[in-house]
């Protein structure tokens, strides 16, 4: 499985992606939605709410299983991608690019330091298919 | 637990799950949303060989099975088979159920996994006239082939399959085929000789590759099922549960000579009058209600209902969900809320099935 650089990841598979203007965008990632199968409904917040890092931020639902999804840094969501209200199935598509879900102007951009490489999120991957 | 088709699914890379004690398929490579259209459009294979096979063998074989059940074996014919309920004596569901009637001293009942071993106890207690039951869950392997194609795909692996027609069961050889299944769609589902299992499952696919045929693994049978309103035992019916609230008054004959097992209490029910039904709901708001959530009359604070199941319909596009609902408020047509997580989705009851086939 290709893993993007440049990226940061979570333990939760959620990718975060610092673009040129500061904001941080915030998907997840392809292992995710493998594992999830076909998404039919993806719950996000409003446009200027406040997130937490490590907290929950919305909901992504497959046919069979609802799972939270977790905020990889704290700030306000200065965006929001309602292309996925009618076409959820992008976040299987395409998890990296049209997939997308949010994005936040950081309160605090060093919070991405605590963040996972793509080499750690691989190495991470790795165990657990050891279980 | 391995099915005889374990081997089948990890070639075809399947994601595996546990159910009841069974490692099954969820979904092949394709994804669920894939199979569940294959099966409505032109046909899906599915194993099921989970499912328990208890056989009842005896001069009182249709007697011991008829007190065991709430529908009626006396009212179809050799060579057919019937849904039903098995109760307990207070009238709540012990198993959802598919009596084959292969000969007057035989038949053939098929249980969910999950109650293979409940059954069987209930039935070494409480079955009663000359008859033996044996439980010979381990002698077949289950495979259902659905989908408007069946037919035509079954006709080419075991000639004469074509021309049965719904609710038959016949003999071929060592197989036994029935035009049952839980899919909403034509079909059969064959029993066969775990060392035949392979085989069969690698002929039918062959048989139907040109046709669309491929694997369905339990998510879709679970969306499937969903959409005709059919009830999943432990989410939709269970030992809490009666037939007649759960809209399986139609496999529940209280007025058939002898009686069965909670037909007194069904009846007991009935004349009291019933305090909920399980119904279907569309859910009008973005959002997909599941197990468990709560159903509300509109802006009030104690629940009128729970959901039962729920899921995305891939036929209808829509979130559709069955839930019990409290009497008079279950009639079709009526407002009502889901709360999803604290938010309260938009609903409405309507009838069911969910998916009709004339309509698509």
């Amino acid at each position: 499985m290709s893993i993007p650089q440049g990226l940061k990841y979570t333990k939760d598979h959620e990718w975060a992606r610092l673009e040129s203007d500061g904001t941080i965008t915030v998907g997840i990632t392809q292992f995710a939605q493998e594992q999830l199968g076909d998404i039919v409904f993806v719950e996000l917040p409003a446009v200027d709410s406040s997130v937490s890092q490590n907290q929950g931020f919305g909901v992504v639902e497959s046919t069979k299983s609802v799972s939270d999804l977790i905020s990889p840094v704290s700030g306000q969501v200065s965006a929001v991608n309602d292309e996925l209200d009618d076409a959820p199935e992008a976040v299987n598509e395409d998890a990296y690019g049209t997939g997308w879900m949010i994005k936040i102007q950081p309160g605090d951009a060093s919070e991405m330091d605590n963040l996972l490489s793509a080499s750690d999120y691989e190495a991470f991957l790795g165990s657990l298919d050891e279980d | 637990m391995k099915t005889a088709l374990y081997d089948a699914h990890k070639q075809a890379n399947a994601r595996m799950v546990d159910f009841a004690g069974w490692d099954m398929p969820v979904q092949y490579a394709n994804g669920l949303i894939a199979e569940h259209h294959a099966v409505r459009n032109n046909a899906g294979l599915f194993d099921v060989s989970h499912m328990g096979q208890l056989l009842f063998e005896g001069a009182d074989a249709v007697g011991m099975v008829n007190r065991l059940i709430s529908n009626d074996l006396t009212s179809i014919g050799n060579g057919q088979a019937q849904y039903t309920t098995i109760c307990n004596d207070a009238g709540k569901i012990l198993d959802d159920a598919i009596s084959y009637r292969l000969a007057d001293d035989k038949i053939l009942m098929v249980v969910n996994a999950s109650n293979v071993g409940k059954i069987d106890r209930w039935i070494q207690e409480r079955g009663t006239g000359d008859a033996v039951m044996t439980n010979v869950s381990d002698q077949y392997a289950l495979l259902a082939l659905q989908g408007p194609k069946a037919h035509g795909i079954a006709e080419r692996v075991i000639p004469g399959a074509g021309a049965m027609t719904p609710f038959q069961v016949r003999q071929f050889g060592d197989r036994i085929l029935a035009t049952t299944g839980y899919t909403g769609e034509a079909g059969f589902e064959i029993f066969v000789p775990p060392s035949q299992a392979q085989d069969l499952w690698h002929a039918l696919l062959d048989a139907g590759h040109s046709d669309g045929l491929v694997p369905v693994g339990l998510g879709a049978r679970d969306t499937l099922r969903l959409e005709m309103k059919y009830s999943l035992y432990g989410n939709d019916i269970d030992e809490t549960t009666h037939p007649l609230e759960a809209g399986l008054g139609w496999v529940t004959k209280l007025n058939k000579d002898g009686g069965f097992i909670g037909c007194d209490a069904l009846r007991a029910i009935k004349e009291a009058g019933m305090t909920r039904r399980l119904v279907g709901l569309q859910i009008l708001d973005r959002g997909i209600a599941r197990h468990g959530y709560d159903v509300y009359l509109p802006g009030e604070s104690s629940p009128a209902g729970v959901i039962t199941s729920g899921t995305k319909s891939p036929s209808l596009g829509t979130a559709i969900a069955m839930a019990y609902v409290a009497t008079p408020h279950h009639k079709s047509g009526t407002q009502l809320e889901v709360d999803m997580r604290g938010r309260r989705l938009a609903a409405a009851v309507v009838k069911t099935p969910f998916f009709r086939k004339e309509t698509a």
